[in-house]
């Protein structure tokens, strides 16, 4: 018998497909969640790295990275606190357009995106190809503002929107999947939305038979 | 089990704080010690299958073992928080799971440094465990507490708060009401800023530990307030609460 709140129903009921993962609520705004100050980076001296188990790594400028292809995304996200946000509207380079600038060694297969401020969150690389992931650079329009993770944020829509580390510096590739900043204070080493992967207990709970973790 | 699995807490008290907020005292059969400043989740589950969660700050300090104080502010339209404060009375049961969080909590200790906190309305929740761990393990560090509210009934906890300050020399409350101060008031009455935090900061005799949590716009000004001041970034914790995206 499952457990029922008597008296409690959705205040909003969900139309159509329901776009919210399990225990999730929709938001309009686009809340600021962060673990300490904001770093303010001078574009400058801005640089993104891809390194690790690369055959050679490679690095941008502002500049350079700028001049990158573009492409716009549209992606509802979701946040580990929660709120969901529909249809949101990003530009930015796409993970794909930059990998295809290194060489990756064949035991690579995850990652550890790093960030200015020190910030740190790891990801299969799987989860990083094949259109699922973007440096983003502009938010419904402008450049995206420090407090939402600018001048650049990693963008892994389909994914907890910790794993969509901001103010990304790179991305180091890895043969072993070593935990980032929430993953080693007990937040999930995936994150899937759909599979409820909130906390490292979590994981051992969901399907993880496609990852090797 | 793990500790995250849900479980069944039952509400054995039930204590307004404000006029919008109130605390929820939970007893657990599965009850952890947690660290002040972490939180559990709270689930609530429909005849029909819908669930959503919430994620709210233990009140308690980890000396209050069995049972956890959650304090809820009622969110205008808020799906759990309306029915927390209308639908749920002493002896109904709440689906939880937690501690949770690892980032945002006190490392208590003998040699812990001076403690700067700095609440913006219920943000003050995960600081008051704080403070309550500190005054029941009887630790020895000096503390602020400087609270942002915007009207005198919105002062969440105020007696005990007051009565802590009393009682205690290393410990200090400033209060700053953002929009009417009450009758007679001679303290801050304006917006956190450089001025307030500067004496803060002056009544610890070291360097503190700080522990920020309100609005988002509380939050940033006050973190980079902070870092202007010297501190470094990680000695500032922050914690975003209350309505999302004010």
């Amino acid at each position: 018998m499952p457990f029922i709140n008597k008296g409690f129903h959705a205040k909003r009921p969900t139309e159509g497909p329901n776009k919210l993962p399990p225990g999730q609520y929709e938001t309009q705004d686009f809340p600021v969640l962060t673990a300490g100050p904001t770093p303010r980076i001078n574009l400058a001296n801005w640089e993104f790295r891809l390194e690790g188990l690369v055959e050679k790594p490679v690095k941008w400028s502002w500049n350079e990275f700028n001049a990158l292809p573009q492409q716009d995304f549209n992606p509802d996200i979701h946040c580990v606190t929660k709120w969901s946000k529909f249809d949101t509207k990003w530009r930015g380079v796409s993970l794909d357009t930059l990998l295809e600038h290194v060489q990756l060694q064949p035991e690579a297969e995850f990652a550890l995106a790093f960030s200015y401020g020190g910030y740190t969150t790891n990801l299969p690389l799987a989860d990083l190809r094949n259109g699922q992931a973007f440096i983003g650079l502009q938010y419904e329009g402008k450049p995206l503002t420090p407090e939402h993770g600018g001048p650049a944020r990693l963008v892994v829509p389909h994914l907890y929107f910790w794993k969509s580390a901001k103010w990304v510096q790179g991305l180091r590739l890895m043969g072993v999947n070593k935990p980032g900043f929430w993953e080693e204070a007990g937040y999930s080493m995936r994150g899937d939305p759909w599979q409820e992967q909130r906390y490292g207990s979590d994981d051992d709970a969901a399907d993880t038979s496609s990852l090797r973790l | 089990m793990s500790r995250l699995d849900w479980q069944i807490g039952t509400v054995t008290a039930i204590t307004p704080d404000t006029p919008r907020v109130k605390t929820f005292t939970l007893s657990l059969s599965r009850w952890t010690a947690h660290r002040a400043g972490q939180h559990y989740d709270l689930r609530l589950s429909a005849a029909d299958g819908y669930q959503t969660e919430r994620s709210y700050s233990i009140a308690s300090p980890p000396e209050q073992t069995g049972e956890v104080a959650l304090t809820v502010e009622l969110i205008a339209d808020g799906e759990v928080s309306g029915y927390l404060h209308e639908g749920v009375a002493v002896g109904d049961q709440l689906e939880l799971r937690g501690p949770i969080g690892g980032y945002f909590v006190w490392p208590a200790g003998a040699l812990a440094a001076p403690l700067l906190l700095v609440a913006g309305g219920s943000g003050v929740v995960p600081l008051m465990a704080m403070l309550r761990h500190r005054q029941r393990a009887k630790l020895p560090n000096p503390a602020v507490l400087l609270f942002s509210i915007r009207t005198p009934e919105e002062v969440i906890y105020q007696q005990e708060l007051e009565a802590m300050a009393a009682a205690d020399p290393a410990f200090t409350l400033l209060l700053t009401y953002t929009r009417q101060a009450p009758a007679g008031w001679t303290g801050h009455h304006r917006r956190v800023d450089a001025a307030m935090l500067a004496e803060a900061v002056a009544l610890l005799p070291g360097a503190p530990q700080c522990y920020v949590c309100g609005p988002t716009g509380l939050v940033e000004s006050v973190a980079t307030l902070l870092q202007a001041q010297g501190l470094p970034d990680d000695a500032i914790r922050t914690e975003r609460f209350g309505p999302t995206g004010n």
